[in-house]
Formats: structure tokens, C-alpha cells, sequence
């Protein structure tokens, strides 16, 4: 079979791969890499939950080959936190129970991060419509868009890196 | 009453987990050596089967095993277990299909490509039979008969009443009718269906999977596998979602554990979203034909209801919807006489079952609608009429249920003053409003378990540290944190200071699990004896040690064992627990909890109230309706975690007003038009509403600290809310969900027509 080799960084880490260059990112992140925060919840990129950022941008990471982010730099969820001080966005979702089964949150949380990375000061509008390609099925998304809002307000500042 | 940790701002104890990205799904398990399940599913709504050849299929490199009908016991399992008739579905059946979609044989292999390629590879040798797909047609005589023996299609019949019904109606001054119509909708956890099933030589069966409750997939696993339960462990740590759609058997599950039996292997079974969507269970549809007599003045006098419920091809907990949806028609007002008849019809589509509501929904659409159309009639206030009708603290539905706490009159109040203040709305706009009730888990014990509903089995260690083990499931709704809550207020110390093990038949002891809305009140009072045992335990030996004079004169709050009487006066809650743990010979400390219902009436111990008011703006040239603003007043007596409170009540109404407008389960010859996310439409975050929750507080005494439901039953009003607030924006009324934009425009043309 063919397999070519793919050089990315995922989480600060560098990554030299043999893969079967029709392999999906999200597959090489789960199943290569073994980063499971990072979940699928449909076939035709409609659901986010296996959104991921690429250079600081929100990527559907079924939506791309893995060949696609060589010598990029890809953060998932496991990436947000360091050495075990959560991210603004992780502590923000927790204080405003922005998760039910969980099973979407990796995504919102990086969509959310994307977003604020793009847009430091977005109004609720803009968090709505930045968030509009991830579903979730628990939350009602308000207890989301109230977290990304105090993000956005500065309220997590002292724990901005 | 002021509590510690009841009613405080608690993070969710299993947050760091899902922020971070290590909670593990069932969908992120692996094993050592694990094979790739895939199922082939029939293509036709209703055909024998005559032959399966899969030798093709077997021969296919990498292909480990492949599994029909033939390799089973042919079990014909249901969750109803009490009633074999009831307990209709064999998980790759032996004889024939019935709902596009159904399992007839799987394969495993070594990646699930390789699975998927051997499905193509499978002939089965069809016999296609006359099929059925609606229930006002499945229920005529000259109907194909979709389960042997089962004239009209019959599957289940429920018949409630109370009251001299006729003479109800007799002395009403207007009696009014209408037929609704109710669709389906897709639970849609993020999660699919999956499973990894690993069987090993011991005889032991160990099935990781995805499920509301561990117990039920354990019993039901052992009936149709020939085991015994306490050789099966199932795990499920953490659940992608569930919303009434995992807790009944399914082919991951099924086909998972047969294959690994076979192989010795482990096999993992992980749906499709399409897969998901037309192969599982969905939301009853249900036909509903409504009869109301009222008094010139407002009161209720008769009702009388015939629903036919579209079953689909298997019984699952249709049974229960049936139930359910006929109780809650009535509810929550007070009737003289009240009859109900509803009939399940099987028809040769995807099984209907449970989902978030549980037939409520459906039946407070239907009514809600109808009482405003009557309201107007009559020329009634809509909150007047809810007020002069409703339930009251202590009233007795005759012959089903005994009403305790009700806060149903406040709510009603709040949501009056809420709707007042928005003052003249602008043109288009309305604000619609729906009262509401629901169980706090059922009486019925159909699964016929020996076993407590729920239990509880606590253990203090030396260090003072808790570990709370109950089997009930975790699926999100944040039950680990309210236990923990709970155990921690009756013990005294501190939610950090628990431990809460779930999800682990092996571990934890049974339980019927996560539906229902049973388990804040049914698991929360087995947690807090558990605690309360423990508790007395503990204060035995600081009794002994302070010389008090009676134990009851001792508590303990934020790890504090103290005297009631002079709470300065006291120990620390480590030292007594050192203490006690010696004086018992090192044993640990444990307490242990149960509870099951009794002499509760024939639906459920407690019942949740409330009412919900929906603003929506309607555009009268398209017929698009956008939510604005959801309001709800909400009695669920003692609230025990606020933060979880606020989001069982938002993500119920995305759920609920997807309900109303948007989501559906179109067909077309018995298949789903529908079966993915792009043409299945879920509220987004653009299109929520926003939302408020005003807490009208009571207090159950059946309930743990008061407490009682406060998750699914918000799931019922708001696509009733959407109704009323569209005819209250425009003067129409659509009889059938969802409503869309297309029949707010024909509601808008026969308005005009008659007005002409």
C-alpha cells in the first residue's frame, strides 16, 4: 500500500509519520496519535466535534487529509492545558457548565478558541454565529455562549498564559 | 432549611475530565487484539428472509468471522419483560425483517474497512411482503400483518379513566374537538450507538458501551445470550448522550457480543450517524383526537382522548409512551371525568420508543393548543384558565396518582407577571404559554427486577475520603454531582472529599438507571440513607467521646461533629473518623441505601410543575418563526445543583422547540429521508432563544431533601409553547408538528379563505 510520510506538529510536539495518504486528519489524531479528546459525530462535517485548530485557525479535522497540515502546527483539546493549569476557555466552561455528556466539548472548546483567538472581544452575535458548525445536543448552547463571553469580557485574565 | 452544598455553585465533578479531553467514550475504548464489527441491514421495509449466503464474505482477507440469525439463541427480547408477548425483537432475526434498517447479519474484521467491504459481499435471498407504514393505516383490517398473530397490528392498548365521563361532557356549556398529529424525532446523541464487546475463556462477558443504564444492557445482555448476569460487566463510564434512546438492547451491543463469543476476541461495533439515525429507535409519532367539555366560566369538566401511536416494527418502550403520553393528556389539571384510549400499531418502520418527555410532550401539545383555542372561545383569560384548572399541593388524580408538593399555581403567577412586562408586543410577535408536569421516575415495575429501583453503598476510609457507589448513570444530565451533592449535605463534609464510582455493573450495585427521571429522587433518597447510616455510625463514637446525652443531639456540617445545642462545641470529622474506624477493629465505615416506590399511586412518587412562556417572531410572507425569548417558571421542589438545574432547562428546549418546528423524521415508503445531519435540522447556537428560569421552590417529602425530577419534564412544554405563541402572533393554530414555515402558510391561507 502507499504511504507517504507526514511531518506535523500536534501539541507543541513534532510528528514524523508513514501514513496512507488518503487518511483523514481526525484519523491520525485519534488512532496514530492516540488523542481521543478529539471526537466524530457524523460523516458529512456537520457536527464539529472533531474541530481542532491549525495555525491558530478552527479546522474540521474530517473535513481534511492528514497530508494537508504537513509541517503545520495542530492543537486538540489535550493541547489547551499546561502542565496542568487549564486554559482560560477550559476554567470558563466549567464555571458556567457549558458540557453536559461532553462528547461535543473538545470542539466547542476549540471553536471557541479559534473564535476568540480571531475575535478577542465578540459580541454574543458573533459568538453564536462563530460557533453555528458545532452541534450540541445537551446545553442549549447558552451556558456556551455565556462562557466564551467571559472570556471575551477579560474575566479570565489571570489565567491567560 | 439552609443547606452547605444544596443549592451552591458546584462545578461538575467530572468537568476536568470532559474539558481536558481524557474522559474515555465507549467510542475511544481499544483493546488488545480488537476486531472491527460492521452489520448488514435490510434494504426493505417488510420481507422474509430465505437464505443468507455469506461464504464470499468469509473468504475475504482479514475478515475474522461473520454472524446471522442462525448463530443466536433467536431470543425474542424486550425490555418489558414481565409481559413475554411484549417481548417481540430478535436482534438479527431468524425468519424476517421488518423496518428498513434491521440487522441480518455482522461481520468482524481486522480494520472496519475490511468490515464494511465484506457487508457488500453477503447475499441474502429476500421474499418481499406487503408493507405498512402509518398507524391509521397498519390498524385496518385488510392491513398486512406485521407480527404473526397480532390482528390489526395491535401491539399494546392502554384504557385510563376516571370519573362519569358522559356525565361530564353532559353538563358542559361547550364542548370542542380536534385531531393533532405528533412526528417523530431522532434522540441524536453526539455519541453514537457503539460497543466493544470482549469475551474471554473464563466464560466472562466484559461490554464496554455507551448506555443510560449498565444494568438493564447486563440483564438484557444475559436473556438473549444464556449467561448469567453477574457474568457479564458492563462498563460505561462516560455516555455521549442519551435522551431515552440507550437503555433498551441494541444491534452494537448485540452483534458486539455475539461476534467476540464466537471469536474469543474483542469487537468493537460503532454506528454511523445514518446508521444511528434510521436503524435504532426514535420519538413516538402519534395521532391524537381530542374531545373537551368545559363550563361557560373556564372549569374543566370532561375530556376524552383516542391516540394511535405509530410503533413501528418492535414493541421497546413504545409500551410505556403509550402509558405515559395518555396520563399526562390530563395533566396538569384537575378533570371530572377523563378517559383515555390509546392503541400502539405496529407498522413496518424504525421502532418508536422513549425520548426525552416520554409521550409528554406529544400530549401537552395537543392539549395546551386546544385550551388556548377554548380560551378564546370563550373569551377567557389563558392564564385564568390554567389557574382555575390546575393542580393543587396534595390532590388526588382518582385512581392514578397522589399529589404532593405543587407549585403549579406560582409558576403560573411568575410567568403572568413575565408575560405583562413585555407589555404590547411588536406586529408578528407572540408570546405563547404552556403549563407542564412530570414523573419523578415510574412505579410500574415492568423490567421485573427482584432488585432494588435504586441502591447505594457508601464507604468511609481512614482518611476521612468518601467513595459513593451507586449504579446510577452519569449521561451528562450530571447525576455523579448531584449524588455527590446529596451524600455530601447528609454526611457533612464536602463534595471534593467523594468519590463517586458509576457506570460498572461489576462495581457499583444495581439500578435501573438514567430515564425516566428517576434518579434525583430514587437514587438521591438511597445516596442519602446510605449517608445517613453512615452518619450515625459516626456519631455513636463522637457521642460516646463528648458525652452527650443523646445521639440525635449531634450533627455534623463541613466536617464539623458538633452539638446542636452549642455547635462551637465539637470535633473534627477526621479524627472521629479515625476514632470510630479503630473502635471497629479497622473496619471501614459503611453504610448502604435503597429505595423502590410504594403506595405511590400508578404513575410515579413526585411530580415536577411549570410553566413556560416562548416569544417567537413569525414572518408572515415565508412562515419562518425565530424563538426570542423563553421564559419558564419551574417547580422541581429543592433545588440541589443550580448550575446543572439552568442546563437541563436550556438544553430541553433546544430539544423541545427542535421539536416544534424543526425536526422530523420524513418517509418515504418505510425510509428515512433524512438520515444525516445536513438534512436532519438541530437547533444551532444562532437559533436559541434567549432563556431564564425562575425556581418556584417547594418541598417533596417523598424527594431527598425535598427534592424531586428536574430534566425531562422541561422537555414537554415547549413545543406546546410554540403552538400558542404562533396563534398568538398571527390568530392560527398548526395541528401538526413540527411546524414548519410551509404550514404556518397554509394556516395563513385558510385564515384568510375564511375570512373572505
Amino acid at each position: 500500500m502507499e504511504r507517504h510520510l507526514l511531518r506535523v506538529t500536534v501539541n507543541g510536539q513534532e510528528y514524523e509519520l508513514y501514513i496512507n495518504p488518503k487518511t483523514l486528519l481526525v484519523e491520525v489524531i485519534r488512532d496514530h496519535l492516540g488523542f481521543t479528546g478529539t471526537k466524530r459525530g457524523c460523516e458529512t462535517v456537520s457536527c464539529g466535534a472533531c474541530t481542532v485548530m491549525i495555525d491558530g485557525m478552527a479546522v474540521k479535522s474530517c473535513s481534511i487529509l492528514a497530508m494537508q497540515a504537513e509541517g503545520k502546527n495542530v492543537t486538540t483539546v489535550e493541547g489547551l492545558e499546561d502542565h496542568g493549569k487549564l486554559h482560560p476557555i477550559q476554567k470558563a466552561f466549567l464555571d458556567h457548565g457549558s458540557y453536559q455528556c461532553g462528547f461535543c466539548t473538545s470542539g466547542m472548546l476549540m471553536a471557541s478558541t479559534a473564535l476568540l483567538k480571531e475575535n478577542p472581544n465578540p459580541t454574543t452575535k458573533e459568538i453564536r454565529e462563530g460557533l453555528d458548525g458545532n452541534l450540541c445536543r445537551c446545553t442549549g448552547y447558552n451556558s456556551i455562549v455565556r462562557a466564551v463571553d467571559a472570556v471575551g469580557q477579560g474575566k479570565y485574565k489571570e489565567d491567560q498564559a | 432549611m439552609k443547606y452547605n452544598i444544596l443549592n451552591t455553585h458546584t462545578h461538575n465533578i467530572d468537568g476536568i475530565a470532559k474539558v481536558t479531553g481524557r474522559a474515555q467514550y465507549t467510542f475511544d475504548i481499544t483493546r488488545p487484539g480488537m476486531l472491527y464489527g460492521k452489520i448488514l441491514r435490510s434494504p426493505h421495509p417488510h420481507a422474509k428472509i430465505k437464505n443468507i449466503d455469506y461464504s464470499k464474505a468469509l473468504a475475504l482477507s482479514g475478515v475474522k468471522a461473520v454472524v446471522t440469525g442462525k448463530d443466536t439463541l433467536g431470543v425474542k427480547q424486550g425490555i418489558w419483560r414481565r409481559y413475554s408477548e411484549l417481548c417481540d425483537e430478535q436482534i438479527l432475526p431468524l425468519e424476517k425483517v421488518r423496518y428498513i434498517g434491521e440487522p441480518v447479519a455482522a461481520v468482524a474484521a481486522i480494520t472496519e474497512e475490511i468490515a464494511e467491504a465484506a457487508l457488500d459481499l453477503i447475499e441474502v435471498d429476500y421474499e418481499v411482503l406487503p408493507a405498512v407504514y402509518d398507524a391509521m393505516e397498519g390498524i385496518k383490517k385488510d392491513a398486512p400483518m406485521i407480527h404473526e398473530g397480532v390482528e390489526r397490528n395491535i401491539n399494546v392498548t392502554r384504557h385510563i379513566e376516571w370519573g362519569d365521563v358522559e356525565e361530564a361532557f353532559e353538563n358542559s356549556d361547550y364542548i370542542r374537538e380536534d385531531w393533532f398529529k405528533c412526528s417523530g424525532q431522532a434522540h441524536m446523541c453526539m455519541e453514537t450507538r457503539c460497543a466493544v464487546a470482549e469475551y474471554t475463556p473464563e466464560g466472562k462477558l466484559t461490554v464496554w458501551t455507551s448506555t443510560q443504564a449498565p444494568y438493564y444492557m447486563q440483564a438484557l445482555l444475559a436473556g438473549v445470550l444464556g449467561m448469567k448476569e453477574s457474568d457479564i460487566r458492563v462498563i460505561s463510564h462516560y455516555t455521549g448522550g442519551g435522551f431515552g434512546g440507550k437503555f433498551e438492547l441494541d444491534g452494537a451491543q448485540f452483534c458486539s457480543s455475539v461476534l467476540s463469543m464466537k471469536l474469543f476476541k474483542p469487537v468493537k461495533i460503532v454506528y454511523t450517524r445514518e446508521e444511528d439515525l434510521i436503524a435504532t429507535k426514535c420519538r413516538t409519532p402519534m395521532y391524537y383526537y381530542v374531545r373537551t367539555g368545559v363550563k361557560k366560566n373556564g372549569k374543566f369538566m370532561a375530556r376524552e382522548a383516542r391516540v394511535f401511536t405509530e410503533g413501528g416494527a418492535y414493541t421497546s418502550m413504545g409500551a410505556t409512551a403509550l402509558y405515559l403520553t395518555g396520563f399526562f393528556h390530563s395533566f396538569p389539571y384537575k378533570w371530572e371525568g377523563y378517559r383515555y384510549d390509546g392503541y400502539r400499531v405496529y407498522t413496518n418502520t424504525i421502532p418508536a420508543t422513549s425520548m426525552r418527555g416520554f409521550g409528554a410532550p406529544q400530549a401537552t401539545f395537543c392539549s395546551e393548543t386546544q385550551i388556548d383555542l377554548i380560551a378564546k372561545e370563550l373569551g377567557i383569560d389563558r392564564f385564568e384558565i390554567r389557574r382555575m384548572n390546575g393542580h393543587t399541593p396534595n390532590y388526588e388524580v382518582p385512581g392514578q396518582a397522589t399529589i404532593a408538593s405543587c407549585g403549579l399555581e406560582q409558576c403560573i403567577n411568575k410567568i403572568e407577571d413575565w408575560v405583562k412586562s413585555r407589555g404590547k408586543l411588536p406586529a408578528n410577535r407572540g408570546i405563547g404559554i404552556s403549563s407542564y408536569g412530570f414523573m419523578s421516575g415510574g412505579i410500574f415495575n415492568w423490567f421485573d427486577t427482584p432488585y432494588s429501583f435504586s441502591s447505594a453503598v457508601i464507604t468511609v476510609n481512614c482518611d476521612g475520603k468518601v467513595d459513593l457507589h451507586v449504579g446510577a448513570q452519569d449521561i451528562g444530565q450530571g447525576s455523579n454531582t448531584t449524588l455527590a451533592m446529596i451524600c455530601a449535605e447528609e454526611l457533612g463534609v464536602r463534595v471534593e472529599d467523594i468519590r463517586v464510582h458509576s457506570g460498572d455493573t461489576a462495581e457499583c450495585p444495581p439500578d435501573l438507571g438514567a430515564w425516566g427521571s428517576r434518579q434525583t429522587l430514587m437514587a438521591g433518597n438511597a445516596t442519602k440513607m446510605a449517608a445517613a447510616e453512615v452518619k450515625r455510625q459516626l456519631l455513636e463514637f463522637a457521642a460516646a467521646k463528648m458525652g452527650v446525652n443523646i445521639v440525635y443531639d449531634l450533627d455534623i456540617k463541613d466536617r464539623w461533629v458538633h452539638s446542636l445545642a452549642r455547635p462551637e462545641r465539637g470535633l473534627d470529622y477526621f479524627e472521629v473518623v479515625k476514632a470510630a474506624l479503630r473502635g471497629k477493629e479497622g473496619q471501614r465505615l459503611m453504610g448502604r441505601g435503597f429505595y423502590t416506590p410504594h403506595r405511590k399511586g400508578m404513575i410515579s412518587p413526585a411530580y415536577s410543575y411549570g410553566v413556560q412562556a416562548l416569544e417567537i417572531d413569525v414572518d408572515p410572507e415565508t412562515g419562518k418563526i425565530s424563538l426570542i425569548n423563553c421564559v419558564t417558571a419551574h417547580d422541581c421542589g429543592q433545588p440541589i445543583n443550580p448550575l446543572g438545574l439552568q442546563g437541563q432547562l436550556e438544553g430541553a428546549i433546544s430539544m423541545a422547540a427542535g421539536y416544534g418546528f424543526l425536526e422530523d423524521l420524513p418517509m418515504e415508503d418505510g425510509k428515512i429521508l433524512n438520515p444525516n445531519l445536513v438534512d436532519y435540522k438541530l437547533i444551532r447556537a444562532p437559533e436559541m432563544p434567549e432563556t431564564e428560569v425562575m425556581e418556584v421552590e417547594t418541598y417533596e417529602p417523598e424527594g431527598p431533601f425535598g427534592a424531586k425530577e428536574a430534566g425531562e419534564g422541561l422537555t414537554n412544554p415547549t413545543a406546546a409553547a410554540l403552538s400558542t405563541a404562533l396563534y398568538d402572533a398571527l390568530g392560527v393554530t398548526v395541528k401538526q408538528l413540527p411546524i414548519t414555515p410551509e404550514k404556518v402558510l397554509n394556516a395563513l391561507r385558510e385564515k384568510e379563505k375564511e375570512g373572505k
